[in-house]
């Protein structure tokens, strides 16, 4: 699904060159729950970033679903994420003039999706993340959660094969941050790739893919899927 | 992305930022409504001497010493190497033989000092003949016109102006009393009514006499210009070439006159108002240049407020040319809706002008309307270009951070 060689990405800061990513080599499968942890710095979001393509490596190359993506054109990386990946951040980034149901269409806006699929799809996607009774909200009349819900919503209305989650319950107390893990996890068990950056361990140690960042190195870690209860019978001993 | 999507997003941009939008609105407007209302002043100037003109109506020569490229006013005698041949009482009298003319009326202007008991003014004189009347059906406001004289006959009689009369009269009434011109004394045989109009003289300061007196006067023996005035406006042709064929025999051969109709003069002032009102357009079109450099500032201010709504659509899988085509149409509508404003104001400040001078008939040509528009909409374009393009050369990871 994913798979990095020896990709490498340096950033100018000052005089000083900053190795962001240093010769990383990672694969991550289909259907994976990734986290990736470290300390401010450490590379983790340029990582996030290169994986959802809005960053290109200055050498190695990138296999996404196959395909070499390492060195596509702009509008080839903009047609492969609208495709492939959905992103959350910590900051929401829902468009503060539009609605909630506005918001999720907006995907499906830039794709000419027909207006009347749209809503159909929005409304779909709104009420699985729980705010059937919201989508004619702005997002000045939301709460955090709730604006983070809005956003994967909008996340996931384009189908895609990635979720790519940048600090997600960053900005959230605790109560809305644990209802928005529980729907990303939920989509995880749907079957999609779900990557996410967190400096909460107790999120990192419920992920089975966990990637440990250091001065643009990667140390990582397999394990099973022991941490969450309800697959105890189905991990393997 | 669709149209509509494209329009819609682009709409609640504009009226999310009220002050941003009105400010650029208010730029635009301007420049349209200057376009329009300057180029309705010059339009107006123009109807204005067109209509002069044909209040005298349609079938009149007008004939003058010398030889002209037709349409040009004022030109020399070109062909004959010198002064043209004086154009003479003698003349004027032999053209009013032709079977396809009517009146004949001969002009001499000139200046003079007149004077009534210490009572001095300088004014303008004008000698001409009664027919003069018949051709400018002016009003009187006691005595009457010049008097049917022979056109040798340099009567000393003269028809003053409503302010002359006053001025020198007061309240008594000034025909039959002799007043002094030059070295001469005339006597008053008729006052013109206040407020007349002829081809954009004032009459209320004109003083008339019969032109042998006027030629006398001047010692001159050759008439300025004449007015033809034809039996029908299908006699015109006929009679063009009577005054040609006559003057030409009279003068051994020689076609050192000039002769317009009003067409010929209707179209040369058509032509110096056309060029007068498109260069006060194009001077008001400045305006519109100017209010597009304000729209490129004003769209950077925008891309740089929404940095992080571009990184967003990005992130989101929009392609360059939607991102260009989004804050494009936004710089489009936003000209648009200050053209249709200025469009607004502009025909109101002309209803204002129109008010303030019922004379002149105020309206901005539809090209000029057509042309401010166009304008207006196509600086939109040019300058949201950069800033549009600005934007979707954002960097995605730069823009989400909202830098």
């Amino acid at each position: 699904m994913i798979r990095f060689e020896n990709i490498c990405r340096d950033f100018k800061v000052g005089d000083e060159v900053v190795h962001a990513l240093k010769d990383v080599n990672q694969h991550i499968e289909i259907g994976e729950y990734a986290s990736i942890m470290g300390p401010s710095g450490s590379g983790k979001s340029t990582l996030l970033n290169v994986l959802g393509l809005l960053d290109t490596p200055d050498s190695g190359r990138y296999w996404l679903n196959g395909r070499d993506v390492s060195q596509l054109a702009d509008d080839d990386l903009a047609a492969t994420r609208q495709e492939i990946i959905g992103f959350v951040f910590q900051s929401f980034h829902l468009i503060q003039r539009m609605t909630a149901l506005e918001n999720v269409e907006l995907p499906m806006v830039l794709a000419r999706v027909a207006p009347a699929e749209r809503r159909d799809r929005a409304h779909q996607m709104l009420s699985k993340t729980g705010l059937e009774d919201r989508m004619n909200h702005r997002p000045d009349q939301l709460s955090g959660g709730q604006r983070q819900r809005v956003a994967i919503a909008r996340s996931i209305v384009m189908e895609p094969k990635v979720l790519l989650a940048d600090e997600p319950t960053g900005n959230l107390d605790t109560q809305s941050g644990k209802e928005v893990l529980d729907i990303l996890e939920g989509l995880h068990a749907d079957g999609l790739t779900l990557i996410l950056v967190t400096h909460d361990p107790v999120i990192g140690q419920r992920s089975h893919l966990h990637l440990r960042m250091i001065d643009g190195v990667i140390q990582a870690e397999r394990r099973h899927q022991q941490r969450r209860p309800e697959d105890d019978s189905h991990a393997p001993v | 992305m669709r149209l509509f999507d494209r329009n819609q997003m682009a709409m609640t941009a504009v009226v999310r930022y009220p002050l941003r939008s009105s400010m650029l609105l208010v730029a635009i407007a301007i420049g349209v409504a200057a376009v329009l209302v300057l180029t309705s002043l010059g339009e107006g100037a123009r109807l204005y001497v067109t209509s002069q003109f044909n209040s005298l109506g349609t079938h009149l020569l007008f004939v003058m010493p010398g030889k002209n490229e037709v349409g040009g006013l004022g030109g020399m005698a070109g062909s004959l190497g010198g002064s043209p041949r004086p154009f003479t009482l003698a003349d004027v009298r032999a053209l009013g033989r032709s079977p396809y003319i009517d009146t004949t009326t001969p002009m001499v202007m000139g200046g003079a000092n007149i004077n009534y008991q210490g009572l001095e003014r300088d004014i303008g004189v004008l000698g001409t003949t009664h027919t003069m009347q018949r051709l400018f059906e002016y009003e009187m406001e006691s005595g009457r016109f010049l008097p049917e004289l022979d056109l040798d006959n340099a009567s000393p009689v003269c028809v003053i102006g409503d302010t002359i009369a006053r001025e020198l009269f007061g309240n008594a009434e000034p025909v039959g009393k002799w007043v002094r011109m030059g070295d001469r004394r005339v006597r008053v045989v008729g006052a013109l009514a206040q407020g007349g109009q002829s081809g954009g003289h004032d009459l209320d300061e004109a003083v008339f006499v019969p032109i042998a007196f006027a030629m006398q006067m001047y010692n001159r023996e050759s008439v300025m210009r004449m007015m033809v005035e034809v039996t029908s406006d299908e006699a015109m042709v006929k009679a063009k070439k009577d005054v040609q064929d006559i003057i030409r025999a009279r003068h051994f051969g020689h076609d050192d006159i000039t002769i317009m109709d009003q067409g010929t003069i209707l179209n040369t002032f058509n032509k110096i108002f056309l060029v007068l009102t498109s260069t006060l357009g194009g001077i008001a079109a400045i305006s519109l240049a100017v209010a597009g450099t304000l729209i490129m500032n004003v769209m950077l201010v925008a891309v740089s407020q929404r940095t992080a709504e571009i990184g967003l659509l990005k992130a989101l899988g929009a392609r360059r040319s939607q991102i260009i085509g989004l804050f494009l149409t936004e710089a489009i509508m936003l000209s648009l809706l200050g053209a249709i404003v200025g469009v607004l104001v502009g025909y109101a400040a002309i209803e204002f002008l129109r008010y303030v001078y019922p004379l002149v008939d105020f309206q901005a040509p539809d090209w000029a309307v057509v042309a401010a528009v166009l304008t207006a909409v196509a600086s939109g374009l040019l300058f949201g270009i950069m800033p549009a393009r600005h934007a979707a050369d954002l960097d995605p990871v730069e823009a989400l951070a909202g830098n």
